[in-house]
Order: structure tokens, then sequence, then C-alpha cells
């Protein structure tokens, strides 16, 4: 069930747009990320949908509904936000933090009904945040306040989650444990979360759509499979000096130019550690013979000089042996810390042999230079 | 539950304590002290001291004191300021002007001017100052900077006043110049009327906003989310508490720090923030403060009396000085 969707959305400030033509929607039980450079207008977009800035232009349907024919109450109990800033509060501790969830559905003077006091109860209990309740908001850690953050917006009993960058603040633990419940709430409550992230990793891993911001528009939107693309990404940050390896979602840093001094035989994991290593040393390496479905071979393909490489299953051709060799003669030294070869890469342990023979065959980079 | 016996222990204390101060001012004065079995014989036989000067003073010193916590209150949730309060805004010495400039012209002519419209030249003078405060925090953010700002608009307003005054009739500016500093000793029966009507309802509709209030400490953008029309809350925000402090000075001139002051013991005494509790509990925290200093106000020196102010300074400064210091601290751990 589609529970929201904009049309032609342009959002911006005062007079200025700032993203135009924004064309999302999103189902119940889905999660929506949006990503994009910082000031590309990710929490523009956001606060126009919640509807705390005014759109410059198009529509924003909740629920089949334009979202500025609906009452203020009404779109308070379709929709809940949690912003990036620091919430400042005096003397209020968690539990009313919380409670402060079910103000579109008290009365007058916003007493809470037994019904509102047990929504209250099990959205902390939800979020492990019931030991909080009575601590002042102020004196706990990141985490905990997003949790407790987190407890209120589900206390209002939304359909659709509002996040702008819900994990700033919080170390890696926190991040991962936010974005598990995060999952939670969406899978087993149907809610609908749309959220912006910084950290590109994690919105592949736990996104169902994706959305990229950038230069006032939407560049590319779809399922993460779509999305996460070496291009797309490299494009969408312009990433310069460095990469991003969408299939392990891990940054890297530029490989090093220069006149290759090493050469690393590696292969199944062996290879990634001593690639980093003279990567953090700032010496260029030439990496060999990796077959395209080595696990080290995305690694590689990032930071080597220069790479040799391997069709997928195939035994190491002669050929491929050849220019590996000649590579290695003008190496100061060969790396390989291979112990075991296969049939596949028995040609790695010929150019071991031949390293050996050479003089400059070593296990490991320790004592380089 | 124990926060709710909390609450009810700490309404009683500050209750009981508005009765006793409020029987020791009509009780106590330079005229002589009674007894309380004398007071209510004097009471019987209509003393015009009790009934026409004592007992509206007692009145309207608890009423108006009240009415400026209040004020001092709803002016801390707007601007998310703890040292903001009519008095260092400016919000009163503006209304000061206007009062002033108004008297002036009217004693000028003959005309003695009536309650109400005392009242409405005062919230002239403090909507125009909140003007000016609201311009300015539009550009500053900053805290401190806001209330500068405020006490520098506070000064500009009594440097213009004392020159309006400077040229007034000689025999309005004993008058004058005693209400510009603050004062309950001009009560009487008539005004309290216009007073209670005025506050009462005031505070009937403060109350009501409660529940935005309460959203409203969670910030703006949260606030919305919630449901709050924070633009129309924030146009009741400020009527309100103008009309408040601007009823303050319109009777008993500029006072200073209970705004800040009272709402701030307030919090600490019953360990909240919530504005359901805190609106009913500062108005009776400002009446006994009030009560308080306009007793001291009277007896220190007695029979001269000094302004009113000059014993809420002594005693509501400090309390800005520890809120400041608290506040460090706190955003420090």
């Amino acid at each position: 069930m589609e529970l929201l969707r904009t049309e032609k959305l342009n959002v911006g400030y005062g007079r200025k747009i700032i993203i135009e033509n924004v064309e999302i929607s999103i189902a119940a039980g889905e999660i929506l990320t949006l990503i994009g450079p910082n000031g590309s207008g990710k929490s523009t977009l956001l606060r126009s949908i919640a509807a705390q800035l005014k759109p410059l232009g198009g529509s924003v349907y909740i629920g089949g509904q334009r979202q500025d024919k609906l009452s203020e109450r009404e779109l308070s109990r379709h929709m809940s936000v949690m912003f990036t800033e620091r919430l400042q509060t005096e003397m209020m501790n968690c539990r009313e933090v919380v409670e402060s969830g079910r103000y579109p559905y008290t009365g007058t003077l916003g007493f809470l009904s037994a019904h509102d006091n047990k929504c209250v109860e099990e959205s902390m209990k939800l979020l492990h945040t019931e030991e909080l309740a009575e601590c002042d908001f102020t004196q706990i850690s990141d985490g905990q306040r997003q949790r407790v953050m987190l407890s209120r917006a589900i206390c209002q009993e939304p359909e659709i989650l509002i996040l702008d960058e819900p994990t700033s603040f919080l170390d890696e633990r926190h991040k991962l444990e936010l974005l598990s419940m995060l999952k939670m709430l969406a899978k087993e409550r149907n809610i609908a979360v749309i959220m912006s992230l910084h950290e590109i990793d994690l919105a592949q891993k736990i996104c169902d759509t994706a959305v990229c911001v950038k230069n006032g528009r939407i560049t590319v939107c779809g399922t993460p499979e779509e999305v996460f693309t070496d291009e797309n990404i490299r494009s969408l940050y312009d990433i310069v000096n460095g990469s991003f390896s969408v299939l392990y979602g891990s940054r890297e840093l530029e490989a090093v130019k220069g006149k290759i001094e090493v050469f690393v035989i590696g292969g199944a994991g062996s290879g990634i550690p001593i690639y980093r290593r003279f990567q953090r040393m700032n010496i260029p390496f030439a990496a060999g013979v990796i077959h395209e479905n080595d696990i080290d071979h995305p690694i590689a393909k990032l930071l080597a000089s220069e790479l040799i490489t391997e069709r997928s299953y195939e035994p190491i051709s002669a050929e491929k042996i050849e220019s590996a060799k000649k590579i290695i003669n003008s190496c100061k030294e060969v790396i390989c810390p291979c112990e075991n070869f296969g049939t596949m890469n028995i040609g790695n342990k010929q150019l071991a042999e031949y390293a050996a023979k050479l003089g400059i065959l070593k296990k490991s980079p320790c004592n380089f230079p | 539950m124990k926060r709710t016996l909390r609450y009810s222990l700490c309404i009683a204390v500050l209750s009981a304590m508005l009765v006793i101060l409020f029987f020791l001012s009509i009780c106590m004065g330079s005229a002589g002290n009674h007894s309380f079995g004398e007071l209510i014989r004097l009471f019987s036989e209509g003393d015009p001291i009790i009934c026409k000067i004592r007992l509206p003073r007692a009145a309207e010193a608890a009423i108006l004191g009240g009415a400026l916590s209040v004020s001092g209150y709803l002016l801390q949730s707007f601007f998310a300021n703890p040292i903001a309060g009519p008095f260092v805004l400016g919000i009163s010495s503006g209304a000061k002007l206007t009062v002033a400039i108004a008297m002036i012209f009217s004693l000028s002519r003959g005309i003695a001017m009536n309650s109400a419209s005392m009242i409405a030249a005062s919230f002239v003078g403090s909507l125009a100052s909140m003007g000016m405060i609201l311009l300015i925090s539009r550009k500053i953010r900053n805290m401190s900077l806001l209330v500068v700002s405020g006490v520098m608009i506070g000064y500009i307003c009594s440097a213009i006043t004392e020159l309006a005054v400077s040229f007034a009739d000689e025999s309005n500016i004993i008058n004058l110049h005693n209400w510009s500093m603050g004062t309950f000793s001009a009560a009487n029966n008539r005004e309290l009327g216009v007073i209670s009507i005025t506050v009462g309802v005031s505070m009937i509709l403060t109350f009501l906003l409660s529940k935005p209030l309460g959203a409203y400490r969670m910030g703006e953008s949260y606030a919305e989310n919630m449901g709050v029309n924070v633009k129309r809350f924030r146009i009741y925000l400020i009527l309100l508490s103008s009309i408040l402090s601007a009823c303050v000075t319109a009777f008993a001139g500029p006072v200073s720090f209970v705004g800040i002051a009272v709402p701030h013991l307030v919090k600490s005494f019953f360990g909240t923030a919530k504005p359901i509790v805190i609106i009913p509990a500062s108005f009776l925290g400002g009446a006994v403060f009030c009560l308080f200093s306009d007793l001291t106000a009277r007896m220190l020196f007695a029979p001269s009396e000094i302004s009113i102010s000059t014993v809420t300074a002594i005693f509501g400064a400090p309390v800005v000085i520890w809120i400041m210091l608290r506040q460090k601290s706190r955003r420090k751990s």
C-alpha cells in the first residue's frame, strides 16, 4: 500500500528552490534513504515532506490526501519526525519526552489516558528505554538519546517515520543498533521509514529504495542494487581522491602513484592487509596474479598501481606469468603470504619460486624497506 | 503518584505562605500594627486604613506578582531562554514609557486616566518593545546577546521616560517618579476590580495553553510535528505575556526580577517544568514573592518606603546568577 507520494515537488526556502521535480513514493513497511553530498538539500526535502516547509511547487500526498489539506493534528497522527540537531530540554525526564509523542491524541489540557500510558510504556519497552524513564534527558548518552527520541516517535503511532541523519553523533555500535531498530519497526510494525543517511555503506544495507540527491535534483532512484554501483557513487559524491567499494561497502584511499617497488602475490584474502599496508606506507606496488572472483580482487583493483588478473575459475595462463615476471624483474621485493597453492593458482607458486631464485622473496612486508 | 504528592505538598506550602503573608500585610503598617483579633474588629467596622489602603494593596501585590511571574515564564518558553523576563527584555520599560507619556498627556489636559486606559497604554508599550525584541531575536540566535539587547531597549525607554517626566508639571512629578520606580502604594479598590478581571481572564487563557506549551518545550520543529499550529501559538504567547506584564506596569510600575527568579525557584521547588503544574505554581509563587517584597519595602525603614524593585532585585538577582552558573555546569557535564 502506497503511503506517501510526491508529485513534481519543488522544495526550498523562501523563493529559492533547492531541489526540483521530486517524484518519490513509499509503501508501508519500506525504508527509503536519501543519500547525497552535504548541502544537497536532503534535510530540506525531508522537512518539506514533513510539512515543516511549504513546498514551492507540486504536492505531497499522504495516504492519498494532499498534505496541505490535512490539519496539523491529522498530519501528526500520520507522521512522526526525528531531526539531527541535539535537543536542549529543561528539567524533562526521558519519560516526559516520550509522552510528548501522545500529544495528537490527548485532550485540551493534555492529560494522558490509560491507553496513552500503555502506548508510552510499550514504545519504551520496544526500544529498551524503560530504565531511562526517570533520567534527565540532557544527562544521557547520545545513543540513549536517539533511542528515547525513537520511542517518542513510535509512541505517536505514525504510519510514516521521517528521520534526518539519525546516525550522526553515534558510535559504530549505536549506529548498528539504531538501524536494526528501524528495520524492526519497518518490517514488524509496517511503518514506512524515510531518512537521510551519511553512511552510504549502511544505507546500502538497510534501504529498500535509495534516492540520490545532487545539484538540485534526484539523480538516481531505485533499489540498492540499481543505485549502489561504483560509477553512481563516484559521481554522486564526486569522489576523486579514493574510492568506494560497492561490493564490500568499504572506503579506500587513492592508489599510490609512482614507480612500482613491490610485487604482492595474494589470493583468498591474504593480499588485502598487505595492499593496505603498502598504501599506508605510501609505496607503489603491483598485485597478481589475482582471479577475478578472488576476494582480494575488488581491493587490489582499487589500490594496486598495476594488477594482473586471470579470468574466473581458469588456471593462470603462461602469458600472465610472463607479464608478472616482467614486473618482478624491476621490483626490490616480492611478498607472498600464501602457503598453499591449488591447481588453479599453481602459476603463483612458480612466481614465488622465481622470486626466491632472485633472492627477493618475503613472506610479509614487516621489514620493508 | 510520588510526583502528584510532591506537587500537592508544594502547592499547600505556597498557599499557606500566601495566606500568612496576606494577613501580615494587612496587620502591619506604618499606621500601627494590629493583632488578628483587632483586625477582624477593624474590618467589620470598615476601618479605612484596613479596607481602603492595606487590603487592596495586599491583594494587588499578590495578583500582580503572580501575573508578572507567569509573564516571565511565558517569555522564557517563547525564547527558550532561561533568563528572559519582562524586565530584562525591556518590555516593562516600554510599557512604562507609554504609560508615562499617556499620564503626562492626560494630566496636562486635566483628565485623570481610568484603569482600563492605563492598561491599554501599557499594553501598547509592551507590544512595541516586544516587537523590537522579536526583530532582534530573528537576527540574533544567542541567548545572552538577546538579553543584552533587551536591557539596552530597557535603558532607552527609561531614558525617554525620564526625559518626558522632567517636562511634566511639577505637581505630577512626585507621583510619576514614585510610580516609575515601582510601587504598590497607589492601590485602591476600583483598580483592584479591573486588575482581577484582566489577570483572571489572561490566566485562564494561559492555563489553556499549557498543552502546546509542553510541546513547545522540545523546540519548534517537534512542536510542529506534534500538531501545534506554531504560528498561532506564538502570537497567543506574545499577547498573553504582554497583557500580563502590561497590567503590572500600568499599576505598579516596572518591577524587576520577579519574572525570571520566581518561575525558576518554583521549577526547582516542584522538581518539574511541566507547564500544567508550573503555570499555577508560578502564579502562587509570584504572589508570595511580591507580598513578601512589598511588606519588606514598607516595613524595613518604616514609615518611609523603599521601591519594590529594590527588594525584588536583592532577592531576585542572585537567583539569576545561580541559574547561569547551573546552566554552565550542566553544559559541561
